[in-house]
């Protein structure tokens, strides 16, 4: 098992977060938000994933084969499944708000503070 | 088999999907006639779960499901819901609160057809399933439903630009939360193998605590902190709330933030109490650090709000606060107290917003400076938000002086002498800063006040009703004096501290937990509490609580009949950390996620330091 894809999903999440801090444009920050995201689905198959082993779909093969976790793999679909509903919706934030203010700079936007 | 436990969540959905089905030409009666319906449905058998788990946990295993055992380990094959009085309470209260936002929404929004019933119902069976799951990826997911749900319901009013703005801090910010949940719980998968909360608690009990387990815990709670707008990870709530149409802020103000408190709590117990329990002096000084900061960062910034919804939004960060102290003294009575007070609180605030509702409808407003003493013609609705007020402060006998009152006992027998005084003073600055605007608004009292009407420096706010309406309707009066009476019964029924406390020694009974879910045999410690009552100085401390909050909105009102010098003296000391404060709150979701990111390392520092 090697270190490696843990270090992307920490860089993933670091280098996500950096985006969104520093971000000067609301699309550029939402898909910030999507490399964010991106870091668990790293992470999540990485815990499950085995050297050598196989997909696990028992069909013809043993019961004793070495497969890699399933479950983490489900998970990482739902995962996925939340991860488009926040983007598609965000987005849609996005457009509206290009429509009403003209602009994607979230340091324009002032509507809100104190 | 029972089909009772997964009922509350699925009649919701399918509530929702029809809705959503629907043609958009029914009329408005049946749609809301329908989602009113789903939300009784689901509060009677939320109530009824409530009654059925005081005599023990029922657990329902989706599919028939059923743990096995495998090599002297219980493996939890299936996804469970896992029920005890707590969850299933705090079920309820999303339910009740729902019922009566319905209610309030009844004229609302006229011309968009079901999709806020729609989205309401989701709402509230996502928050139920949260409540109810005792697997923590179900909980991650309900969780995200319920975010989901809550991000749109924020922007309804899409055509502005100030809910837009709200939604994209409150989505982005939650995000981040979201996804740092995750993460901690895929840690902790990699180290038991189980998502069932109780195998991954059995799996870690006897363990030693070492890194992985550290950095589990404080990225889950984180996620949920976030929601339960802990600073430094509260920056979002006053957003979202002062942008979002009223009905939904009471719900996001009522029970949502509390959700994540409850998060912390049931994770805290069922998962990481067997390795930490040996460190739980430390645990509590990191918590309560944190709850401390919190309720004084909300209740300052409570005070200097003008925009009424925001003010609320502030004196939520501060009772999230309050509330996290309570959980963190990790005791029973404690816990009780803080279910108690979550539920008044709930009940209370969102009778506030009503009544903020109800003048947004009438004036057009929610600014009390735009509004400044143009509610005389509201008498009754300001008797409300007084009241309100007065019960936020915690006068008793409502429901928020009994379960602070619990906190207070706990805390001294603790000999933490000064919580009980923390809670009397941000309290009653809370309810002083409600009993102000309540004063300027509906009497006109003090000095009107001197600013350019055409300067929208806050989220400018139109009409959410489509035109001014010359009376207020009962539908929109009779929700607010229902949730008021609400926090008076849970004060004043004589069996509610004694269901709280039961309750909650049932919530932190770890091995009884796990016996219970994995069907290993009972050991369980729970015993009966003693018998509780609020004790004489818990009253005398309500009553104080009253009386300054009381106090300080009438210092706040008439400093312009004080004398000069020393008033003065004051706001020259105290204005530039007011600056400071507001400027910090900046609206930038930028800063928001910097400040989370902070936060993270800071707790995880603090948690690494301390329970190494």
């Amino acid at each position: 098992m090697s270190v490696f894809p843990f270090g992307v999903a920490a860089w993933l999440l670091l280098t996500g977060i950096y985006g969104i801090v520093t971000s000067r444009n609301l699309i550029h920050l939402v898909v910030c938000l999507s490399v964010v995201q991106s870091s668990t689905y790293v992470l999540l198959l990485a815990i499950g994933y085995k050297s050598h082993a196989a997909a696990p779909v028992f069909l013809n093969v043993p019961l004793a084969t070495p497969a890699v976790d399933p479950v983490v793999q489900a998970l990482v679909l739902t995962d996925i499944v939340v991860g488009a509903t926040v983007t598609a919706l965000l987005l849609g934030l996005v457009v509206q708000t290009h429509k009403r203010c003209g602009t994607l700079d979230p340091e324009a936007l002032q509507s809100l503070r104190g | 088999m029972d089909l009772l436990p997964p009922l509350p969540v699925v009649i919701p959905l399918l509530g929702a999907a029809l809705l959503l089905g629907a043609p958009r030409t029914m009329r408005r009666q049946i749609v809301d006639g329908v989602a009113l319906v789903v939300a009784l449905a689901v509060l009677i058998l939320c109530v009824v779960l409530a009654m059925k788990t005081s005599s023990g946990r029922l657990v329902y295993w989706f599919g028939g499901w059923k743990p096995r055992e495998l090599g002297g380990r219980p493996i939890a094959l299936g996804v469970s819901f896992s029920i005890d009085p707590l969850g299933a309470g705090m079920a309820a209260l999303a339910a009740g609160l729902v019922c009566s936002a319905l209610v309030f929404s009844w004229h609302y929004f006229k011309e968009v057809g079901n999709l806020f019933h729609v989205l309401m119902l989701v709402f509230l069976g996502a928050m139920v399933g949260f409540c109810l799951s005792g697997d923590l990826f179900n909980m991650f997911v309900f969780f995200e439903l319920m975010s989901v749900a809550a991000y749109s319901l924020t922007a309804y009013k899409i055509e502005e630009r100030g809910p837009l703005q709200g939604a994209l801090n409150f989505a982005v910010t939650n995000s981040v939360g979201g996804f740092l949940l995750l993460t901690g719980l895929a840690l902790l998968y990699a180290r038991t193998g189980a998502l069932n909360l109780a195998q991954i608690g059995h799996a870690l009990d006897g363990t030693h605590l070492d890194g992985l387990v550290i950095v589990a815990f404080v990225f889950l709670m984180t996620g949920f902190l976030v929601k339960a707008a802990v600073v430094p990870f509260h920056f979002w709530l006053a957003d979202a709330h002062s942008v979002a149409p009223t009905p939904v802020c009471m719900l996001f103000s009522g029970v949502m933030v509390e959700l994540g408190l409850y998060g912390v709590a049931r994770v805290y117990w069922t998962v990481f109490e067997g390795p930490m329990s040996v460190h739980i002096p430390q645990l509590r000084e990191v918590l309560m650090a944190m709850a401390v900061v919190t309720a004084l960062v909300g209740s300052v910034m409570c005070l200097l709000q003008h925009h009424l919804k925001r003010l609320l939004a502030f004196s939520t960060v501060s009772h999230a606060g309050l509330f996290l102290l309570g959980v963190a003294l990790l005791q029973p009575k404690a816990l009780g107290g803080v279910a108690i007070y979550i539920a008044a609180h709930g009940a209370v605030k969102a009778a506030l917003f009503v009544c903020v509702g109800i003048l947004l409808d009438r004036k057009g407003s929610v600014d009390e400076r735009r509004i400044f003493g143009r509610g005389r013609d509201l008498p009754f609705t300001g008797v409300l938000f007084m009241l309100g007020g007065l019960a936020l402060a915690g006068l008793p006998p409502f429901g928020t002086f009994l379960g602070k009152g619990l906190v207070e006992e706990q805390a001294s027998e603790l000999g933490l002498w000064w919580v009980p005084w923390l809670f009397v003073a941000v309290s009653a600055m809370t309810g002083g800063a409600v009993l102000r605007a309540a004063g300027r608004v509906f009497r006109g009292w003090g000095e009107p006040p001197e600013f350019d009407p055409t300067s929208l420096e806050e989220g400018h706010e139109d009409r959410e009703t489509g035109g001014a309406s010359t009376r207020t309707r009962l539908v929109m009066l009779a929700p607010a004096i229902a949730l008021l009476a609400a926090a008076l019964v849970l004060g004043i029924l004589p069996s509610v501290p004694q269901r709280a406390v039961r309750g909650a020694v049932a919530f932190e009974d770890h091995r009884g937990y796990e016996a219970a879910v994995l069907g290993l045999p009972a050991a369980s410690r729970a015993g009966s509490p003693a018998p509780l009552g609020s004790s004489f100085s818990s009253v005398l401390l309500g009553i104080l609580g009253a009386l300054l909050a009381v106090t300080i909105a009438l210092i706040a009102l008439f400093k312009h009949l004080l004398p000069e010098a020393p008033v003065e003296w004051v706001r020259s000391r105290l204005s530039p950390v007011g600056e400071r404060m507001r400027t910090l709150h900046s609206g930038h979701v930028s800063d928001y996620i910097a400040w989370l990111t902070a936060g993270v390392a800071a707790l995880g520092g603090l948690l690494a330091a301390a329970l190494r």
